[in-house]
């Protein structure tokens, strides 16, 4: 007997569930959090540029560093472990220092938050208005489907296709098709739900300055006959972008839709160090979600002190793959189906009475250790 | 209307936001560094978060929620996601006591937005 395969759910913003959800109470909604008293939570928010410097002088170096190894050793195949670090500084911390910059939590000073969030932008193919206004959104209405237009596993999920995440596919052309329509001073409907217009020509004109970027580094290319320059150039966004999707698809990836308590579909894991490091601290994603206001190196502080008010992370990214996978796998047939973990017994009960939707349905539980 | 009385002053740190209800608004008091206090419209005017959870930095109070910045002191719309300025009040110190008049307020309309 073959198993018939869900219908999948329609997450285009200008499609009927965003009006659905503006109806059920879940755009704009009051989210739960859990308690921290306000002096501690200054504390937790405040900006440090000296952290900030530290790290983002590191990462720049070490880019530096493996880009000189890649054009030293280019053609030969000691390139590839210089490329291997170069991709990931590039293509994956990128991501993470466009977030932490664009919510202007990572240095105390304004225009270095800026500064680093552009180039970062460019980085990672980012438009730096849209994505800005994007995330706003994400934040607004996490996971909301119509609303969130960051939702990055669909129910049921293209598995082949969220596969080919890894290795940028069809990523970089989706990227470079949106820079091009952005360029051209067009923004679809979906953009137009939370790009206000008065953006409309900063969102232009950006798309326009990448495109000259990479206009000139395939001129480059094309003079020197050497693939070198869109290796260093554009490049990372194929074979660096790994690691970002890796620990991109954990955030929300298997757990709740339409639901105000970021506990239900917010992920938080435990790293090691040097994913720590590149991720900048977003593995503690619950937390970052209640409290955007936190910096990245305050975030472990934050996690120690609401974690008994929290489903237990996941110990590993083995882990939390594990029930990743096997959450899409069953979603194919149940499309409703989700995560749900129980909470520590010091722990609020999850919000039930923010929506009107049953978030109780879920016959799964993962049981907190 | 006359002054509007909120809080002791040491009832608000030094750089910091409380909030205040009066009738059916809602305000949000600061004090900044060097003691003198202020007032603005207490709900963000990008998604009506209470400022009050926010952070005060200098002549600025972030956001809670998205991380837009406004001049508490003009009420400038300073970062995006916010556009729209917020409105001000007269605020004063009397005695101990902060006060703030809500009759007379700065416009809240359009600034031109924040930089980028």
């Amino acid at each position: 007997m073959s198993a018939k395969v869900t219908n999948p759910r329609d997450y285009n913003l200008a499609g009927p569930e965003n009006q659905n959800a503006v109806d059920a109470g879940l755009a704009s909604a009051d989210w739960y959090h859990s308690d921290i008293p306000r002096k501690v939570m200054k504390e937790l928010m405040k900006r440090s540029d000296a952290l900030a410097t530290r790290d983002t002088l590191l990462w720049v170096a070490l880019i530096v560093i493996s880009a000189i190894g890649a054009i030293a050793f280019w053609g030969t195949l000691q390139v590839i472990p210089f490329l291997i670090v170069y991709g990931v500084l590039y293509g994956s911390a990128s991501d993470s220092r466009w977030h932490e910059c664009g919510h202007g939590t990572a240095f105390r000073t304004t225009w270095k938050n800026d500064l680093v969030y552009h180039v970062a932008s460019f980085m990672i193919m980012r438009n730096p208005i849209s994505w800005r206004w994007a995330h706003a959104r994400h934040h607004t209405d996490t996971i909301i489907v119509g609303r969130d237009p960051e939702i990055a596993l669909m129910r049921p999920t293209a598995i082949a296709k969220t596969a080919l995440l890894f290795i940028g596919v069809p990523g970089i052309f989706q990227d470079l098709q949106v820079l091009i329509r952005h360029g051209a001073g067009r923004v679809s409907n979906a953009e137009k739900d939370y790009i206000p217009e008065s953006e409309k020509k900063k969102t232009t004109f950006w798309a326009r300055v990448h495109i000259m970027i990479y206009a000139t580094t395939v001129l480059v290319a094309i003079i020197m006959q050497s693939f070198l320059p869109v290796v260093l150039i554009g490049g990372p966004r194929i074979y660096g972008v790994w690691h970002a999707v890796m620990t991109g698809l954990l955030q929300h990836g298997g757990l709740a839709e339409d639901v105000l308590d970021h506990r239900l579909n917010s992920r938080t894991v435990y790293l090691n160090p040097v994913s720590r490091w590149i991720y900048w601290n977003m593995n503690y994603h619950v937390e970052h979600h209640m409290f955007p206001m936190v910096p990245y190196f305050a975030l472990p502080r934050l996690h120690a002190l609401i974690k008994d008010d929290l489903p237990a992370p996941s110990h590993s990214i083995f882990a939390a793959y594990s029930e990743l996978l096997s959450s899409i796998w069953r979603q194919r047939l149940e499309r409703d189906y989700y995560i749900r973990k129980d909470l520590p017994p010091t722990a609020k009960p999850y919000r039930e009475d923010l929506h009107t939707l049953d978030i109780a349905r879920s016959d799964i539980r993962i049981s907190t250790p | 209307m006359s002054w509007l009385d909120v809080c002791d002053a040491e009832d608000i740190d030094l750089e910091d936001v409380i909030r205040f209800d009066h009738g059916d608004r809602t305000f949000a008091v600061y004090r900044s560094a060097d003691g003198a206090v202020f007032a603005t419209d207490g709900l963000c005017t990008h998604e009506q978060v209470h400022l009050c959870g926010g952070l005060v930095i200098d002549d600025t109070i972030e956001c809670p929620k998205h991380n837009g910045r406004f001049n508490y002191q003009t009420g400038a719309a300073l970062r995006a996601p916010v556009y729209d300025a917020l409105a001000t009040y007269p605020a004063r110190l009397n005695n101990g006591r902060i006060e703030i008049e809500v009759i007379k307020s700065s416009n809240s309309k359009n600034n031109n937005g924040p930089p980028l």
